[in-house]
């Protein structure tokens, strides 16, 4: 993994992936620069939280590529994308942290399994983390004493463990009150420029991606419809990407004839 | 009349993953428990150790008391039959060899199925839902050596622990009954139990406890593991994991009693 890497930190190329019948990917192009900050916008089961989730290979496209520094790692060997992983960073939606293990735990468990460091060392760290996101003294906290916003703080010291250079939040201000989700989105523009990461955000809020986004991609439907600045993406004509910052519902279609056919029809 | 094919189509594809599944997830937690230790991937003893108090020593009451009754019942029963052959004396052997052989492993097997067994599932199901496991993934840990192995580890201990403890329990329980029914003496019953048993009724009891623990894990775990939707399916999960790891006890204990009646 040469560190002088040129290209894009993240490519994906022409990902397609099914759930079931279902498509839930349509041909996905996505390039992320690095030290950029990406935020995929678009309504509930647009593949939004699909994609991300191909991005570090816990889901396996039908076909496309993800590369990542350039490798493709769709198609490596597992113990050779663990070494990669290394270097990426995931807060979950719900936190995901380990519900019988203290904060402080959480923390030091990828210092503790996947390296050598000292216990000692790893103590440190696991305070220095914890303070930068805003946790100091909750070190013996179990994750069910904090809320809701705490735990987003102590998933995302645990995604910074490893002082990760990619790192992807999935709905970073999902469940949270408007004043805490603007915390978080400071957090994530705080590591920005204090790390120069590679930050990868999936959001249903135009407001949280308006302040965080170098770019903006609008996925609708399995497919990326507009990709650009924040100004690029309130100033494109695409009738679904205004539908989605003007907060317009879907037109109901009610064709009278089609309606009652599908209350008669047996279903299929 | 496709319809019934296609649903017979559908079932049979179901089992056949479900069983592709199963036997998929026990190679793996074979491979982290016996091959993977030898490549410097250390195994998890203190998580092993916490699993074995859970499984293993929280359930010596429940074993011991239900095997103790289950050992008066067989001498209940073994009375019987066999006073009116005038055989009262081998009541003790029956229960001995009926314990030891067959009962004691089965009735471990069942009741760790059904304490441990479906907290596996519930555990599982719910790191799962919370992306728990996810979690462990994306840090590149393995979530069969972090999560199955200890517990494999621990039933792996604990099977045959439980296993002699039952069978000691049973036995006890028949001979309660044959001193204060048939008037045998304590010595009596030591005796004829001694004489009884063979080593190989121990040692294939306590063979069969090892393979029901591997079948108790990993029918457990793979239930957690393919939980989809919140709270309703851990439940779901959790239940079906009992019922599958009975069935499959069973069907391991037919096998492996055929193989030793026609091996010994």
């Amino acid at each position: 993994m040469p560190d002088d890497f040129q290209g894009p930190m993240i490519r994906v190329v022409d990902l397609v992936t099914h759930y079931g019948d279902r498509r839930v990917l349509d041909h996905v192009d996505l390039e992320v620069q690095s030290g950029e900050t990406m935020v995929i916008v678009g309504g509930s089961g647009t593949g939004k939280s699909t994609l991300l989730r191909h991005i570090i290979r816990l889901d396996i496209p039908s076909s496309g590529h993800v590369y990542i520094k350039g490798d493709d790692i769709c198609h490596m060997p597992l113990e050779r994308f663990n070494l990669l992983r290394r270097k990426m960073g995931m807060l979950f939606q719900s936190a995901a942290l380990f519900n019988s293990m203290t904060v402080e735990d959480n923390v030091a468990l990828p210092l503790r399994e996947l390296t050598q460091l000292e216990d000692s060392t790893i103590r440190i760290m696991t305070r220095i983390k914890l303070g930068l996101v805003g946790l100091s003294g909750f070190d013996n906290y179990l994750p069910a004493q904090l809320s809701g916003g705490m735990k987003k703080r102590a998933g995302l010291a645990r995604a910074l463990a490893m002082d990760p250079e990619i790192l992807l939040f999935d709905e970073p201000s999902a469940g949270l009150d408007p004043i805490t989700a603007a915390g978080i989105d400071e957090l994530i523009l705080k590591l920005k420029q204090a790390f120069h990461m590679t930050i990868v955000v999936v959001t249903h809020e135009m407001a949280s991606a308006a302040v965080i986004a170098d770019r903006i991609t609008v996925m609708h439907e399995g497919r990326v419809i507009a990709v650009g600045t924040p100004a690029e993406i309130r100033a494109s004509p695409h009738p679904r990407v205004q539908q989605f910052l003007n907060r317009t519902p879907d037109q109901e279609t009610r064709d009278g004839q089609a309606y009652v056919q599908t209350l008669t029809q047996a279903p299929s | 009349m496709s319809g019934i094919l296609a649903f017979l189509g559908r079932y049979t594809l179901g089992l056949v993953s479900y069983v592709g599944g199963l036997a998929s997830l026990s190679r793996k937690v074979i491979h982290w428990t016996f091959v993977a230790p030898f490549q410097g991937q250390s195994l998890k003893w203190r998580s092993a150790l916490h699993q074995m108090v859970l499984v293993g020593v929280n359930s010596v009451p429940i074993v011991g008391l239900i095997s103790l009754f289950m050992g008066i019942v067989l001498a209940l029963q073994g009375a019987y039959q066999l006073q009116k052959l005038g055989a009262g004396y081998y009541v003790t052997a029956l229960v001995g060899v009926s314990m030891t052989r067959e009962l004691g492993p089965l009735i471990t097997a069942i009741v760790v199925a059904g304490r441990s067994g479906s907290a596996f599932a519930a555990e599982l199901g719910t790191m799962k839902v919370s992306e728990e496991i996810d979690a462990l993934e994306v840090m590149g840990l393995n979530s069969v050596r972090y999560l199955v192995v200890p517990k494999y580890l621990a039933l792996l201990v604990m099977m045959p622990c439980l296993t002699v403890f039952s069978d000691a329990a049973g036995i006890l329980g028949g001979g309660a009954f044959t001193m204060y029914q048939l008037e045998h003496t304590f010595a009596m019953f030591l005796t004829a139990t001694r004489d009884a048993l063979v080593m190989r009724d121990i040692s294939t009891g306590l063979i069969k406890s090892l393979v029901f623990g591997l079948v108790i894990t990993t029918v457990g775990c793979y239930e957690g593991f393919s939980v989809k939707g919140g709270a309703e399916g851990v439940g779901k999960s959790a239940t079906s994991s009992v019922v599958v790891s009975i069935f499959l006890i069973i069907l391991a204990d037919v096998i492996f009693t055929a193989i030793f009646y026609y091996t010994g």
